[in-house]
Parts: structure tokens; C-alpha cells; sequence
């Protein structure tokens, strides 16, 4: 018998996991939000998702073509989702130039620099979404008014978003329950019909995602559940003990952007931690420093820092967060 | 719910193909070649030469230390030589070539199919008899069997578990020996609980074997022996796993089953003792499975050891057009074949052929750092920092992360979205950080 054949070392079975199936799985998530943002937002979200898409993938062919002169992966769909998520936290009136340029910043600096998919610390689309917050402050807050602005892109009709006119209001000193009457009521908070961002404003479409990728083992519940419990539990307390100056844990959950970061942000795979214990600490963290920021820092929106901040904090957590060992020694 | 492990495993297809075919018996071949190193340990010493007259059964090579085995002849006939011929991996190993001449049994085997049940040797007579009749692991590990059944001081054996989980992917020889030497099986069983001094058997079988299960509980006539369906998972089959499964007990982390005071023994290892103790009949001969997705005939085959693969092989129809690798074992854990005709030895559970297409391996690419690898590993070790600290030889940090516990199951690879080749690394600085133990140990 003569045949010239492969040898390797065991295992001989490779499982159906690839990467390409793992963010094209993430994509599809991210479809039903999309779809929301098209419906309440019209021309404005559908040039900026594209403009968003198509440079986060230009940008990284380019660099990987001409800097780092390595075979392309842009097919791998990791930039498409940075495009996406880009999209997803900006505003829908947002000029073209602007969007390009956190597109640039999510995979240049933010993806790129650090040598390409995995070896990231930071989310680049939230490296691009803070750049673009902190150089065109303005810009980046001014939201259009979810439907009536469906046909409109720049000069869209604007208006606050429900986190900022509370903040505002609860600091010249109004009481909470009196707030709680002028802005959107929760059921329209939760399908959507309210000023934000492309990708914040529609929970229930979120959630569908978020059970989609459930259903698909694509990411486990330990990161989005602590998250949401812990901004709920935490600003719960606040709010029991003065009902009338912090906003209730509902509001909190079910406003700027806690949905979107908790199921899609803060588990990018990248940039969050790999042990279940450490992912509920990364979790938990996220949770307290969006109540923090979001009652007693500048910004009304918080976030994107906490995830920023914790994404800091990952390979300190990857460290002292181990698996529990099979047949650890009881010290 | 069916018992099993708590941590980690994957699912990969069974494709046990060959599961319904009755084991058959493989034609004696011209000529065989018989390693006289087929077990973890020593090589055993030669006791035959050139030009000697051997009959089947006939011992061939003598244990040369306690962890060792002997050897016997699986065939009559005449020593042609004593050679260096390369095994199934390709590495040259001392042989004994017999050419073979009619089948004369060592009359002192008894070939009757009738089946002994009552077990008249003493503990002591029992080991004894299993180190003479060069009993191994036959899941695949070979680790001498005497070895397992003498606990060392301080240590005591309660309770005695049957390996019948065959979570290797289309591997078929233990369930086919669970179906058709049932009888055999559980006086085996009961002849190991005697040369421990345990009350308790458990046998464990993975749930998609259901006839196995079945057909045990009905001639199991012995209430210490129980017989347990786990659930389908890879690596149920594992040792530790196994123990954990069945009894909840944890082997602690570099550690030995009879830490737990569980002794493990594979079914085949069970058969083997009740022909070695009511037979008189040493080891010789396995159940081996032949299979692959394009095999034309997938079966389980009786094999005299030292069989050339490729007789196998050509009996189920020869190598298929579209083989690109040949496994001696499962998909999972076994090695892949670069020697055709090399012979079978008591490891061998059984050869797989995978067609070219599933034959090699996806382009490596970045760790996304998706924690699928941490998630799988049974051992809750993380292989992507095994890896990356093998890559960049941190010895000591590797040795802290506990690499040592790796079991080399593969689950991590098996499952790595980005193909990355965590086990192969794993392995390489197991070697190291191992050669470092060994050399701080001797200062
Ligand atoms: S690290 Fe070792 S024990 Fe863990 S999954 Fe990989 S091969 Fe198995
Ligand atoms: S499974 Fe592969 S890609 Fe995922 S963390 Fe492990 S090594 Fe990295």
C-alpha cells in the first residue's frame, strides 16, 4: 500500500466554529436594530450605516494592503460590525466628513494599530464614537426626532434625548415623578420611539439580537445580564433612597444606549474578559461606572466610557480571573 | 438527566458507522511483526531467537520491571528475525517477525466458548496471572494493568469503574464487545473487584449505545455491579472525567484515581483479564474497528496482534481513492498512520481513515480571544495562554498555569474558531516544563 499521507498530531476533527461564522453571526444580530433605525430615522440613518460600513471596510483594506502589507481580511466581517457599531452611536443627522473620520479612527487607531482582529484592547467603534464625542461636541449631541425626521438628514428637526432632558432637569432641582411626565413613556423607550442614536433607541429589536446570539452560542449571558442587573440594582438603591432626585432603575435600563452597550459593546469577544468570573466582574463594572457617570459626571451618557474603562482593565481581570481548575488542590 | 462530567467537553459527530457490524475474525496473515515494547514502560527482554519454533500464546518477551508487560505470540510458526521495524508512526522499534505456520494453540489455553463463572484464584494468584498474561490498558493507553490493580500503601481501592464510554468519535470495538461478550464481560468485572477487595463496579456507558446498556443489565446477575448511561460528551471517556461522572469525586490536580480510591479499567481490559484468569489465555488479540466515511466495508475485526494494518484495511475493501490521513485510534486522540504496514498492536482500538478533504487542518489565524477554547477544556485550563506562553517559552508561568493537568483530550483545538493549533503547543511546552520538574526533583 503506497499512498503518500498526511500526517499531524491529534485532534484530527476540527468543530463548525470559524470566525467568518462568528461575526456574520454578530451581523445578523445586529439586523432587526438596523431595520428599527431605518424606520425612525429614514435618509439619515441608512447614509450614515453605509458611509460608516464602506469606510471601515475601505480603511482597513487600505491599511492592510499598503501599511501593514498583509493578505486582506476584510471578508472576515470584523469591520463590517465596527461599521455598523459606529452607526449604531451616532447621531442620524451627523455629517458625511464626520462619519469618516470616526470610521478612521474606529479601525485605524482603534483596530489597526494594534496589529489587526484580536489584538485589540479598546472597542474601536467606541474609540471612534469618543473621538468623534470629544472633537465635535456639538454635532454629536444634537439628535433628530425619531418619524418626522424620516425624510430629512442634516437639517433634520432635532430634539434632547429623554437621559439628557432628565439629567438637566434633575439638576436645576425638578422632582423625578414631575420629569418622568414630560419625556417618552417607557413603552415607547422600549420599540424605539424616542432621540438617540441609530442603535440605542429600540430595545425590543436589541433583545431579539441579543437572543439570537444566545440561541447561536455566539456569546454567553454573564456580560449583558450583570451589566443590566447591576446598573438596575445600583441605581435602584440611589433612587429608593431619594426617589426624587435620581431617575428609577427602569428608566436607566431602558435609555442611552445600556442595551446596546450591554449586547453588543461590552461583549465584543476582543476586548472583554475569557473566564465567566472575570466576565461578571468586567460586567459588574461596566454597570457601576454608567451610574457614576450618568448621575454625577459631565456627560448624561455613560456608556462608553465604562466600557472603555473596563476594556482597560481586561487583561488585569484575565490575570487574577482563572477558571476553577478540575481537581484544584484546596488550599 | 443523565450523569456526566461538569465541566467543558464538545460534541463532535459520532459517525460510529461500523456500530451495527458483529465482530469478525481476521484472517491470520503470512507473517507478523510483534513490538516488544507495546505498553507505557519498559521494553521487555527477548526470550526467543532466530529459527525458534513458537506456538500461539507462547511468551516471546519477559517484563523487564514492574511498570512493563510480557509478551506473547499471537500466531504459530518459526522466528524469522528480531528486527527494527517502524511501528504505525514511523519510529523503528524492536520486533519479533514470525512467519507463520498453521495455528497451534499452547495447550494449556482452553478454547471452549463456554463461559467460567466461578472465580477460584486468590487475590494475589489474580494479579499475578495478569502480569504473567502481559495485560495492558486496551483503551488505548496500555498502561500496564498489574500496575493499577496493586495499591500502594497508605492508599485503599472502594470502589472498581468499567470504561464502556468509547466517546472517541467513530470508534465501534467496545461496543461491540459489550453487546456480544456481555457474559464474559461481567465475570471479568467481578474477577477485578476480587484482585482489589472492592464491593462496588460501576460500568459507564455513553447513552447512544443503548443496546449495550440494555443486554448488560440483562445478564448482570450480580447487585455490586451496576451499570450507569452517561450522557454523550467527548471526553466522558477520560479518566478523571469518568470518576467525576460516576461518583462525584475529584482527582486532585497531579494526582492518581486512587487518590479517590477509584481504580479505572476499559472494557477490553476486562475481557482480556477473564480469558487471562479463566482461559489461561494471555493477550494476543484485540477487537479492532475499521472505519471511515468512504471505507466501502466499516467493521469491527478480531485481530491477532501484530497483524499488518494494512491487512485491515485490504479486508474492508482496501484504501479508499480519497484517503488523505490514516488514524491508529479515533479522530480525537489518535496518531496518524505514516506506516501502512505497520503492525497492530495492543493499543490499537481501532484505524480510522479520513477522506483528503477532512484531512487537513484551516489557515491559523489571530486568537479573537473568544474564550471558546476555556469554555470546552475539561480540565478548566485556558489553552490560548498555554499557547501564547509556550510561543514565548515562559516555562515558569506555563508550569503555574497549570499545564501540566492538560489531558491532551483536544477539545481546545477542536473547537478554536481562528483553527489555531492549541494542543500541538500545549504539548511542546508540557515537554519542557516536564524536563524542568524532572531536573529540579534530581537537585
Ligand atoms: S488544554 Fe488540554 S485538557 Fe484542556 S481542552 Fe485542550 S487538550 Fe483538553
Ligand atoms: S478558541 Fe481560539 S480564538 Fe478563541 S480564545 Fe481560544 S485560541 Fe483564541
Amino acid at each position: 500500500m503506497n499512498k503518500l499521507l498526511t500526517i499531524s498530531p491529534s485532534p484530527h476533527l476540527h468543530g463548525d466554529a470559524s470566525v467568518k461564522k462568528i461575526m456574520y453571526g454578530v451581523i445578523i444580530a445586529m439586523i432587526p436594530a438596523m431595520l428599527a433605525s431605518f424606520f425612525y430615522f429614514g435618509i439619515g440613518a441608512v447614509i450614515t450605516t453605509l458611509v460608516a460600513v464602506v469606510s471601515a471596510l475601505l480603511f482597513e483594506y487600505l491599511i492592510q494592503r499598503f501599511m501593514l502589507k498583509k493578505p486582506s481580511s476584510i471578508t472576515d466581517g470584523s469591520a463590517i460590525i465596527t461599521g455598523i457599531l459606529l452607526a449604531f452611536n451616532l447621531p442620524s443627522n451627523l455629517p458625511v466628513h464626520l462619519v469618516i473620520i470616526g470610521a478612521f479612527v474606529a479601525i485605524a487607531i482603534g483596530k489597526m494599530s494594534f496589529g489587526g482582529l484580536g489584538n485589540n484592547p479598546f472597542n474601536p467603534a467606541l474609540v471612534g464614537r469618543v473621538f468623534l464625542l470629544i472633537s465635535f461636541p456639538v454635532q454629536m449631541t444634537s439628535w433628530p426626532t425619531p418619524i418626522a425626521s424620516r425624510l430629512t438628514y442634516i437639517d433634520a428637526e432635532t430634539a434632547a434625548t429623554p437621559l439628557a432632558i432628565v439629567k438637566e432637569a434633575l439638576k436645576n432641582g425638578e422632582p423625578f415623578s414631575q420629569i418622568i411626565k414630560e419625556i417618552p413613556s417607557y413603552t415607547d423607550m422600549f420599540i424605539g420611539n424616542i432621540g438617540g442614536s441609530l442603535g440605542e433607541i429600540s430595545v425590543v429589536f436589541l433583545l431579539i439580537g441579543f437572543v439570537y446570539m444566545l440561541i447561536r452560542k455566539i456569546i454567553t449571558w454573564h456580560i449583558p445580564v450583570s451589566m443590566l442587573g447591576t446598573i438596575f440594582i445600583f441605581s435602584g438603591i440611589l433612587w429608593l433612597v431619594n426617589p426624587e432626585s435620581f431617575a428609577d432603575p427602569v428608566f436607566h435600563i431602558l435609555t442611552g444606549g445600556a442595551m446596546l452597550g450591554a449586547i453588543f459593546m461590552a461583549t465584543d469577544m476582543v476586548t472583554s474578559p475569557m473566564s465567566i468570573k472575570g466576565q461578571i466582574v468586567f460586567g459588574v463594572g461596566i454597570g457601576i461606572l454608567t451610574v457614576l457617570i450618568r448621575t454625577f459626571g459631565a456627560y448624561p451618557e455613560g456608556v462608553s466610557f465604562a466600557i472603555l474603562i473596563m476594556n482597560a482593565f481586561v487583561p488585569l481581570i484575565n490575570t487574577y480571573m482563572k477558571p476553577k481548575r478540575f481537581g484544584e488542590v484546596v488550599k | 438527566m443523565l450523569k456526566t462530567f461538569p465541566k467543558g467537553g464538545v460534541h463532535p459527530p459520532e459517525t460510529k458507522l461500523s456500530a451495527n457490524e458483529a465482530i469478525q475474525v481476521l484472517p491470520i496473515p503470512d507473517s507478523v511483526t510483534i513490538p516488544i515494547a507495546q505498553h507505557i514502560g519498559a521494553p521487555s527482554t527477548p526470550v526467543v531467537k532466530k529459527g525458534d519454533k513458537i506456538l500461539v500464546g507462547q511468551l516471546l518477551a519477559k517484563s523487564s520491571g514492574f511498570v512493563s508487560a510480557n509478551i506473547h505470540s499471537s500466531v504459530s510458526g518459526t522466528v524469522q528475525k528480531i528486527d527494527n521495524v517502524p511501528d504505525s508512526s514511523g519510529y523503528k522499534r524492536q520486533s519479533v517477525i514470525i512467519k507463520v505456520e498453521g495455528d497451534d494453540w499452547d495447550e494449556n489455553i482452553d478454547r471452549s466458548k463456554e463461559v467460567k463463572d466461578d472465580i477460584s484464584l486468590s487475590k494475589e494468584e489474580i494479579i499475578k496471572k495478569i502480569f504473567d498474561s502481559g495485560i495492558v490498558g486496551l483503551g488505548g493507553a496500555t498502561f500496564p494493568s498489574h500496575v493499577k490493580l496493586s495499591i500502594p500503601k497508605g492508599k485503599t481501592a472502594e470502589i472498581l469503574i468499567i470504561n464502556g464510554v468509547e466517546c472517541e468519535p467513530y470508534l465501534t470495538s467496545d461496543h461491540r464487545l459489550m453487546l456480544e461478550r456481555s457474559e464474559e464481560l461481567i465475570v471479568g468485572t467481578k474477577i477485578l473487584m476480587k484482585a482489589l477487595g472492592v464491593g462496588k463496579a460501576i460500568i459507564g456507558i455513553e447513552n447512544n449505545k443503548p443496546d449495550a446498556i440494555e443486554k448488560l443489565n440483562k445478564v448482570n446477575d450480580n447487585s455490586s455491579i451496576s451499570i450507569e448511561a452517561l450522557k454523550v460528551q467527548y471526553p466522558q471517556g477520560g479518566e478523571k472525567q469518568l470518576i467525576k461522572a460516576l461518583t462525584n469525586r475529584e482527582v486532585p490536580s497531579g494526582g492518581l484515581p486512587i487518590d479517590v480510591g477509584a481504580v479505572v479499567h476499559n472494557v477490553g481490559t476486562a475481557l482480556a483479564v477473564y480469558e487471562a484468569i479463566q482461559k489461561n489465555k494471555p493477550l494476543f488479540e484485540r477487537i479492532v474497528t475499521l472505519t471511515g466515511k468512504s471505507v466501502s466495508k466499516p467493521a469491527n475485526y478480531l485481530v491477532r496482534i501484530g497483524t499488518p494494518i494494512s491487512a485491515i484495511i485490504e479486508r474492508s475493501g482496501g484504501l479508499p481513492e480519497d484517503t488523505g490521513k490514516v488514524i491508529n485510534g479515533g479522530p480525537m486522540m489518535g496518531k496518524a498512520v505514516n506506516f501502512l504496514d505497520a503492525p497492530v498492536t495492543k493499543g490499537t482500538s481501532g484505524i480510522t481513515i479520513m477522506p483528503d478533504e477532512e484531512s487537513h487542518r484551516g489557515i491559523i489565524k489571530d486568537c479573537i480571544r473568544c474564550a471558546r477554547c476555556t469554555q470546552v477544556c475539561p480540565i478548566g485550563l485556558e489553552p490560548y495562554l498555554l499557547m501564547t506562553l509556550t510561543e514565548k517559552s515562559l516555562f515558569e508561568r506555563l508550569e503555574k498555569n497549570d499545564v501540566m493537568d492538560c489531558i491532551e483530550c483536544g477539545s481546545c483545538s477542536y473547537t478554536c474558531p481562528s483553527d489555531r493549533p492549541l494542543l500541538d503547543y500545549i504539548r511542546l511546552g508540557k515537554v519542557t516544563v516536564s524536563k524542568i520538574i524532572r531536573a529540579r526533583r534530581q537537585q
